[in-house]
């Protein structure tokens, strides 16, 4: 009987198989939204009929990316119950309505249409990877509806209707490359997982180095998801034979991968310290401390900052979670945004999407990691923190800005955006205006 | 230099080869002998990482003693298990009703591939006991019944009353129980999970200014050592005998009294336990959480159809072909070697192919189409099954 499969049939088979699940991959993320774009003005009114008004939370619970967004989720979730405990927004007790994106984009948009016009939600928290994030933009955009974005990423993006309460590339990336420069040496291999964050990433630091006197020894790319780092670990050899910085934008699985097996190759962080931009308390504890020690890691937020907002928050989580739990960065823009969008609401008077949105600019909040200010270009000033990697796997703060820094979404060391801004309080100006 | 560089691309592309190879060897069998397309291979690969990282727990008391440094061999063999009793269930209740039907087995594999992935996620106290309390019932009452001299008429109507009957009780079993937030709390979650591996896996060996990762040469022994157990069992033991007579001739292995049915479960249940010693293997590389099989699947089914089904000396060709190619052109070695070599000008647009594709996802794309170009030259592979009942 098992010779009733012979391997010309399997192939054909397996050609088939393989080739829906790449189709199933590619499928465009557009196509709906010209004939429903009626949405939008709706949605602010239905959203808070009745007792309650419904928010959503759009995120990765499974896939890949679960790692990572399931926590975000928890800060949302936190905040949200505060809230509601504190009596609510305008007397209304928020309803939260989780959709799973399943770290596939096509899956991201369904859902986000799914929130805007089914369940009619006020607004959306939600994403983590930028290719998410823009699998959802024009969804919300031509809907005119409203996306809160906890996480920090590459930039040259400003939507007028997405909040970006994580770090701009500015507040992340470029004062981590600063330090480098200062600390740790001129020479950089840049790694990152292939799409879009990881890719603009490196173009900017490329520019920035350039500017600045390092040089880019050399570049590669990971498919997400992918665990095989050989090649990569042979290239940083080749270019770094003496040691050198490595500028780690990895995202997901593929962080654990290279770290194993950069400690089996003899690679510590003596001579090749990594830093890292998608690496914060969390994935230091499932990646396990004892690869990590001594690596870097650039954020605004650490568990370890110390302020007195921060201490009240770590132990509500903590109460809240589970003892073994930690906070960190995009978990902290996350929380921080449902607040965000609280007091816009609540200065506003009304759920309506564009009240809501200009009600939101020059709103300041006393966040765990210092005072945040959101700028019309929707993104928030807030404090850079540099942080080295420890034996309990938190972090110790090395470096921190004197002050908040402010956002530019624009970046200033690529040719083609140098010199733009955004501001969305003027019509006039808009997503990109000639500064 | 040089040559150095030619001894890094071999230890290099051997340990890319051996991790293909030690993923692909339980598929090699399960597809090569059996003829049915696993799609649930990478989940049991899972469920052998996640049996270790139960071990792993299971020796943290001892995290102190140098006995600790051991838990990987336990685990290794208790993943075989895991995984091998999972198989075997696999077979008894689904594939064994889908022989002969390649469609059927590659949807119901698949469907069985998505349920372990959410299994893993959602499993917790109360699910367990769930599952536990199911399983006791419907297959309790299907033994109570079958004791009954009317059985076969019966067993229609025993069947539609006992599944939704059994289901509904331990469904609402598992719905009072997640009260419990002890029970309610998923063992594993979503999340990945943290599997250390042993001090003495985590370093390296230098050697001739080359440093060999210990994780890498243990996954090449480890990949000997089960291909030699493999070649031993299959060419060496009665029941290897009967493996490679039902696969040869089915009908006339059962004449000769071979019993079919325990030498196929028997054979799915090695290949599935293969999968889980390999998934024990991959945690000293990489990261382990739910979807760690979907990263293996395809790049084991291309060992197996690029060496040729039904071969195992085949898998091992291509599994060490496609790991030193991988890392030749992903590694940008050859570019290097072309301007050591003062080869750049001359040959400026071989070197700039080879630039090109110096990158980890172009490499990748180079070999997928290197591979589809192979097909079409040698569509069954490198080493095809000849004969006259190969094209049955």
């Amino acid at each position: 009987m098992s010779m009733q499969l012979n391997r010309r049939k399997f192939l054909v088979l397996g050609s088939a198989t393989a080739g829906s699940v790449l189709l199933k991959s590619c499928a465009s993320p557009g196509g709906e939204g010209g004939d429903t774009a009626a949405g939008g003005d709706a949605a602010g009114g239905d959203a808070a009929s009745g007792e309650t008004v419904k928010v959503g939370i759009l995120h990765s619970l499974s896939g890949t990316m679960a790692i990572s967004e399931t926590t975000v989720v928890d800060a949302e979730e936190l905040a949200i119950k505060e809230i509601n405990a504190a009596g609510g927004i305008l007397g209304k007790q928020i309803e939260a309505i989780k959709e799973d994106g399943a770290s596939d984009w096509p899956t991201f948009n369904e859902k986000a249409i799914k929130l805007i016009d089914q369940d009619k939600v006020a607004t959306v928290f939600g994403c983590w990877t930028s290719a998410s994030r823009k699998a959802v933009k024009d969804t919300f955009e031509t809907k005119n509806h409203q996306l809160w974005y906890p996480v920090q990423y590459e930039g040259q993006e400003c939507s007028k209707n997405i909040f970006y309460t994580g770090a701009a590339p500015n507040q992340q990336i470029e004062p981590a490359v600063d330090w480098l420069l200062e600390n740790k040496g001129k020479e950089f291999f840049l790694v990152g997982s292939d799409y879009v964050f990881p890719r603009t990433a490196n173009t900017i630091i490329k520019a920035q180095l350039e500017a600045k006197g390092g040089t880019t020894v050399g570049e590669d790319y990971l498919p997400l998801g992918n665990s095989e780092v050989t090649p990569i670990i042979t290239k940083i050899k080749a270019a770094l034979p003496n040691g050198g910085v490595i500028f780690n934008s990895l995202n997901g699985d593929s962080n654990v991968a290279l770290f194993k097996q950069m400690q089996a190759a003899g690679m510590g962080p003596d001579l090749y310290p990594v830093m890292s931009v998608s690496i914060a308390e969390e994935e230091v504890r499932q990646i396990g401390p004892e690869f990590l020690k001594g690596h870097y890691a650039a954020w605004n937020y650490f568990q370890t900052v110390e302020s007195p907002a921060n201490t009240k928050w770590v132990a509500d989580f903590k109460a809240e979670k589970g003892d073994d739990r930690v906070t960190n960065d995009p978990m902290e823009a996350a929380y921080v945004m449902v607040y965000f969008w609280k007091q816009a609401v609540e200065k506003a008077g009304t759920f309506d999407i564009d009240a809501v949105r200009e009600a939101a600019y020059g709103q300041t909040f006393d966040a765990p990691n210092g005072l945040y200010t959101m700028n019309a270009n929707h993104h928030l000033s807030k404090t850079v923190r540099l942080g080295q990697v420890r034996d309990d796997g938190l972090f110790d703060i090395v470096y921190s800005t004197d002050a908040p820094v402010v956002p530019q979404p624009w970046n200033q060391y690529v040719a083609d955006t140098k010199g733009f801004a955004c501001d969305w309080s003027d019509p006039a100006k808009g997503e990109k205006f000639q500064a | 230099m040089i040559l150095q560089g030619l001894f890094d691309v071999l230890f290099n592309g051997l340990s890319i080869g051996a991790v293909l190879l030690i993923a692909a060897l339980g598929l090699a069998i399960v597809f090569g002998l059996m003829g049915v397309i696993n799609l649930a291979h990478g989940e049991l690969m899972m469920l052998g990482a996640y049996t270790t990282f139960i071990v792993q727990n299971a020796f943290k008391p001892l995290a102190d003693t140098p006995l600790f440094g051991l838990y990987i061999f336990v685990a290794l063999v208790a993943a075989f298990l895991v995984a091998a009793v999972m198989g075997l269930f696999l077979e008894r209740q689904v594939i064994r009703y889908l022989y002969g039907r390649p469609l059927e087995t590659l949807l119901a594999t698949w469907g069985v591939s998505l349920i372990l992935r959410q299994f893993v996620r959602s499993v917790g106290g109360s699910m367990a006991i769930g599952l536990v309390l199911f399983s006791l019932l419907f297959w309790g009452g299907q033994a109570l019944l079958r004791r009954r001299p009317d059985w076969n008429q019966l067993q229609g109507r025993a069947l539609a009353v006992l599944l939704p009957l059994s289901g509904a009780i331990a469904l609402v079993a598992s719905f009072l129980l997640n009260g419990q937030p002890a029970l309610a709390k998923p063992w594993f979650s979503a999340r990945n999970i943290d599997v250390t591996a042993p001090g003495w896996l985590r370093g390296g060996l230098n050697f001739a200014g080359l440093q060999f990762p210990t994780a890498r040469l243990f996954i090449i022994a480890l990949t000997l050592v089960c291909l030699a157990g493999v070649y031993w069992f299959l060419q060496r033991s009665a029941w290897g005998l009967r493996i490679r007579a039902v696969t040869q001739n089915r009908e006339m292995s059962a004449c000769l009294g071979i019993p079919t049915d325990t030498v196929d479960a028997l054979t799915f249940a090695l290949g599935s336990g293969l999968a889980g010693v390999a998934g024990c293997a991959v945690t000293l590389l990489g990261s382990v959480g739910p979807n760690l099989g979907a990263n293996y699947i395809v790049d084991a089914f291309m060992v197996v159809v690029v060496g040729g089904v039904g071969k195992l000396v085949g898998s091992v060709v291509a599994a060490i072909a496609i790991g030193t190619l991988t890392y030749l052109l992903g590694s940008g070695n050859v570019p290097l070697w072309m301007t050591q070599l003062n080869l750049t000008e001359s040959l400026k647009p071989l070197f700039d192919f080879f630039s090109f594709f110096a990158t980890t996802s172009m490499a990748k794309v180079m070999v997928f189409a290197l591979i589809i170009v192979f097909l079409q030259i040698k569509p069954a592979g490198l080493f095809p099954q000849k004969g006259r009942g190969a094209e049955i």
